[in-house]
């Protein structure tokens, strides 16, 4: 399967990644509308940055996810043709679990609405990820593993 | 109380409907132009810090922010121009040396707008590229007289094989060289791109006074070594790495000085490369301390051909000044095989304005005399001319060719493909493209991959629009329009001027 | 005033007047500083065992072509005309007026010994009109070596040396004189050959010079059709320097470039005209530089990068450097030449054919033509005929004049040269 990877030393912390993510996952997926309209819009990759280094971080899809081990509802579950860990909105219940278990510290709480927990989905009906189509510098790349 | 010296001369127009106040131009701009205010959440900018380096506009993801120039006016007055006193404002407080960056930018002529080319029709016919071959590789090197032929009989038989006693030469898939730019005036990160577009292409790129990066070791057998004033870098391993030498006598934006790389822009890498202390501006001498006559710089010459074993072609790097044709014709006497002629429009990591503005001549009068003088001595095989100093366009390398010269050296154009938008504030070491800078926050932002693609890009669009106009001139191969001026014409152009380029005025036939 | 009326003007003053000195400069009036690029056809003959033939079968040959040719130039170049005088220099030469040809002959008389001159015999053609002074000489430099009986014992220098100086020396004098003069041109200079050339169809030039009265072993022609009226005489082809005579059918893109060439060895291009540099080219490659005729195709009209890369690494690095070290006579453009001399015939097409060139051979007899229909019309049946290739030479040499086959000086074994020729066909101006 294909995943995310990040070039560390090409990431420019410019955050486009996040603010392109944020508009993907919006009710209205019009950057303005979205920015302007919507108030708790959440992004699903995050840029962490010590000094002059910076690099994105998003879902790894583990092989193993600790993740779904740890839901007490099967909300999270990875497909077993496309690899992609994915949470079930419906069945989440918001209990947290998975977030606590998360080595990478890449899933977050959604407090829109309901309680749920948010997370990178590899944009599923994109031919790639809109964080590795914009980011400017080229530094995340969408591969085979 | 410090009188405020900055004026604005640009102007972020911000479109607030359009603005999302998402931070990326508070976060890429390196001049600390835009702020965030927590309180409203609206960004502000202020102008008279803004140098039109355009970085945010190009990643804003709204396409809300447009700069423009918007200078504070002056009573007009086209002799004391703003310019003029703006410096004057700024050497009053300071006392300093007023710097600039790039290539002069005052409106002087610029001859190749001057000059048209010309095509093939009805008694010649044009040849088509893309169905025809059409031949643009070029060699730079020392020629002979005529075919010598040094041949061998193998012995046991009569066969008699041929041996080639040419000088080294250098093979060029496109007659465009990328220009000397050093590590330390440009980030390692633009060198490496212009490194490995220039092995990926087949041409060739230059040191300048940077000396060799020891990660650029992998594309030596592309890399023209220069030789400066200041000697940085030079040692034997260095002059034999590279495919040939290169000795920097001067250079088009600033002749009769030697190179300028600010303190701010000698880090730790820089100072290794250079072998001079962290932190400390490296000015080189004016002069090369060992050349002080065209003897001495045959003595040089020879010098490096001996630490090389003859096997590599050893250039001389000039200004175009107003003698420069007498002193094309001494260093071809003094050993040469390549001259690299600068024009005034050459651009600079640093320079003083009042030198980059006002000393040096147009490269194509340069080019023309030159030329014609080293024909007229009846030495113009001996080397080969390489031309800089503002080519712009494949239509500049195509005039150059016609006006005579072998091979162009791109700079700027090669700076501009990376990125750059010519905002001449290089010397700041806060190129907001990643390119004129040693700040490893701005360097990160110019990707060696995308840069060496853009690189590439721009030498396969300009090879095929030499093609293009070669064919339609109605030749085949770049060798017969090499000083081939009768496909030239002058335009707007006094008969003195026609006269040293060489050319007819338009209208007139052969 | 259109060209029919001035030239009437002129005839009416030449009666009148008597073939007085009236034209000051003409020079102005006919040669313009502008090249004439032109169509035009190509002819030429060869008989390789160095038999005899009149001028007939090549200005049938060339009639045939009338249609390529637009009257504003026709000429022939012959060898082995004058065997009486075969080891001195046949000059040719145009004058405007006797004032002309007076002087010309004082400045002849103080470099050379003459041995003989006379007025070319013309006959009258309605078409050829206007025609100038047209005389010839048969002259040997004098002055060099006091004389060459007995030389080489006395001075050690071979014959060979003694020829290349006074070839020099004549080349030096020709080139000077037809710079400098306005009002004479110095047609042809060779030994043993003549140029005969006008204005008007090549027909009607050979009927002019009664070429049938002349005998030689090479005959070449040529008609003109060019894009300016010039009604210079001197404008017409074949262009002759020494022993060459070249004729043309093109124009050369890479003009400035050869001419620049040429110039820095001391040629001095005075007659904006391709054929000229072309002529230089020949010159220098040849005589002074010594380069083998089989070789010249490879500079000319160089075979293309990506065909060298297929050959052989020697092979590859010879033609490489051919093409370095002479890219600047490198002829671009479209070219159909045949080059004459004493001792062969050579023809060259452009490195991609961009204009006719057929050859024939019958027995003894080599045919060169731009139409096939030419060689057809005198000889109808030839042995073989073909069409050579951009770049493939057709050289044909008098049996037994074949130089020892030699660059630059050094004589080695024949097998280099073959090897080389060898690829003429399998690279040379490979057509899409």
């Amino acid at each position: 399967m294909k995943k995310i990877f990040i070039k560390e030393e090409y990431c420019i912390g410019c955050r486009l990644c996040e603010i392109y993510c944020q508009v993907k996952h919006s009710k209205s997926k019009k950057i303005l509308k979205a920015f302007k309209d919507e108030t708790d819009m959440l992004s699903r990759v995050m840029v962490e940055e010590i000094g002059h280094n910076s690099f994105a971080i998003q879902c790894r899809h583990c092989e193993d996810a600790p993740c779904v081990e740890a839901c007490i509802s099967g909300a999270m579950l990875k497909n077993k043709n496309s690899g992609i860990v994915t949470c079930s909105e419906d069945k989440c219940v918001g209990c947290w679990m998975c977030i606590m278990a998360c080595p990478y510290g890449v899933i977050r709480r959604d407090l829109s609405s309901r309680k749920v927990a948010s997370k990178c989905d590899l944009c599923g009906d994109e031919e790639y990820p809109v964080c590795v189509r914009n980011c400017p510098n080229e530094a995340l790349q969408f591969k085979d593993i | 109380m410090v009188l405020k010296l900055n004026q604005s001369e640009f102007e972020v127009d911000r479109d607030k409907s359009k603005c999302i106040s998402c931070q990326v131009c508070v976060r890429q701009c390196s001049n600390d132009v835009h702020e965030y205010d927590e309180d409203d959440g609206n960004i502000l900018s202020e102008n008279s810090k803004c140098v039109g380096c355009h970085r945010c506009e190009t990643l804003c993801p709204t396409g809300s922010i447009k700069i423009k120039q918007r200078e504070s006016e002056f009573k007009r007055n086209a002799n004391w121009t703003p310019e003029h006193l703006k410096n004057i404002y700024k050497q009053a407080q300071t006392g300093g040396v007023v710097l600039t960056g790039m290539g002069c930018d005052k409106p002087y002529p610029v001859y190749w707008d001057h000059i048209l080319f010309n095509a093939s029709q009805v008694t010649n016919p044009s040849i088509d590229p893309l169905r025809e071959p059409m031949e643009i590789r070029t060699f730079i090197g020392r020629k002979p007289d005529k075919l010598t032929m040094s041949s061998f009989t193998e012995p046991g038989s009569n066969k008699v094989s041929y041996k080639s006693n040419l000088s080294p030469q250098l093979k060029l898939s496109v007659p465009i060289l990328f220009s000397a730019m050093s590590y330390g005036s440009i980030s390692l990160n633009a060198v490496k791109s212009l490194a490995m577009a220039a092995s990926e292409f087949g041409t060739f790129y230059n040191t300048g006074e940077g000396g060799l990066h020891r990660d650029l070791k992998a594309y030596t057998a592309n890399t023209i070594v220069q030789v400066a004033s200041g000697r940085f870098g030079v040692d034997k391993e260095y002059l034999n790495s590279g495919a040939a030498v290169e000795i920097k006598i001067g250079q088009g934006a600033k002749p009769g000085i030697g190179g300028h790389l600010p303190g701010e822009k000698v880090n730790y890498d820089v100072s290794n490369t250079r072998m001079i202390p962290e932190g400390s501006d490296a000015i080189s001498p004016a002069p090369h301390h060992d050349i002080y006559s065209i003897e001495d710089l045959s003595q040089l010459i020879y010098a490096l051909k001996e630490a090389t074993e003859y096997k590599k072609p050893v250039g001389v790097k000039v200004s175009a000044v107003h003698n420069v044709a007498p002193i094309a014709s001494g260093i071809v006497r003094a050993g040469a095989d390549f001259i690299s002629i600068d024009g005034f429009r050459g651009g600079t990591g640093a320079a003083p304005q009042v030198i980059r503005d006002n000393v040096g001549i147009p490269i194509e009068l340069a080019l023309a005399a030159v030329d014609m003088r080293l024909r007229e001595e009846g030495i113009r095989h001996k080397v080969s001319i390489i031309v800089a100093g503002s080519i712009r366009s494949s239509a500049d390398v195509i005039k150059a060719i016609a006006l005579g010269a072998d091979a162009v050296y791109i700079g700027t154009a090669a700076l501009v493909a990376l990125g750059c938008h010519v905002c001449q504030k290089c010397y700041t070491s806060k190129c907001n493209w990643g390119i004129a800078t040693q700040d490893p926050y701005l360097t990160k932002r110019l990707n060696p991959e995308i840069g060496t693609r853009k690189l590439l890009n721009l030498l396969t669009a300009w090879s095929h629009e030499i093609k293009e106009m070669l064919g339609g001139a109605g030749i085949n191969a770049i060798e017969s329009l090499r000083g081939n001026r009768e496909h030239l014409r002058g335009l707007g152009l006094n008969e003195k001027e026609l006269s040293i380029l060489g050319i007819k005025h338009a209208g007139e036939a052969w | 005033m259109d060209y029919k009326d001035y030239t009437e003007n002129l005839n009416n003053e030449f009666e009148s007047i008597g073939r007085e000195n009236i034209f000051k400069n003409p020079r102005e009036k006919f040669v313009s500083d502008y090249r004439v690029p032109s169509g035009c056809a190509v002819f030429g003959i060869i008989n390789e065992n160095g038999g005899l033939f009149d001028g007939g079968m090549v200005i049938d040959g060339i009639e045939m072509m009338h249609d390529r040719s637009n009257g504003l130039g026709g000429g022939f170049a012959a060898y082995g005309i004058y065997p009486e005088y075969k080891d001195n220099y046949a000059f040719h030469i145009f004058y405007n007026d006797s004032l002309a040809r007076k002087e010309s002959e004082n400045l002849l008389q103080k470099a050379f010994k003459i041995l003989y001159g006379d007025e070319i015999p013309t006959a009258k053609v309605a078409s050829v009109a206007n025609p100038p002074i047209i005389a010839r000489y048969f002259v040997s430099p004098k002055n060099i070596l006091k004389g060459t009986e007995g030389i080489e014992k006395e001075s050690k220098v071979s014959a060979d040396a003694i020829n290349s100086a006074q070839e020099e020396f004549v080349a030096n004098f020709v080139s000077n004189f037809n710079a400098d003069s306005c009002n004479a041109f110095i047609v042809s200079s060779g030994k043993n050959m003549g140029i005969f050339k006008g204005v008007g169809y090549p027909e009607d030039i050979g009927e002019f010079y009664k070429l049938t009265d002349y005998k030689a072993y090479i005959w070449t022609s040529h008609g003109r059709f060019p894009t300016n009226s010039t009604g210079w005489w001197g404008g017409a082809h074949p262009f002759g320097f020494l022993n060459w005579s070249v004729v043309h059918n093109g124009e050369i893109s890479s003009y400035g470039t050869n001419k620049r060439f040429v110039s820095g060895f001391g040629y001095k291009c005075s007659f904006s005209t391709d054929t000229e540099v072309l002529t230089y080219l020949f010159d220098l490659l040849v005589r002074k530089h010594g380069i083998d005729l089989n070789l010249v195709n490879y500079i000319l009209s160089a075979p293309l990068w990506k065909d060298i890369e297929t050959l052989p690494e020697e092979i590859k690095e010879f033609l490489t450097d051919l093409r370095i070290i002479y890219a600047k006579a490198l002829v671009n453009g479209p070219f159909s030449i045949i080059v004459g001399n004493n001792n062969f015939i050579y023809a060259l097409n452009d490195r991609i054919k961009l204009r006719p060139l057929v050859a024939a051979k019958k027995g003894e007899l080599t045919f060169v033509s731009s139409e096939e229909s030419a060689i057809r019309k005198v000889c109808s049946n030839p042995d073989t005929i073909w069409s050579p290739r951009g770049g493939e030479p057709v050289i044909v040499y008098i049996k037994g004049k074949e130089p020892m086959l030699h660059v630059s000086g050094k004589i080695n074994s024949d097998n280099f040269i073959e090897r080389m020729s060898g690829y003429g066909n399998s690279f040379a101006g490979i057509l899409k």
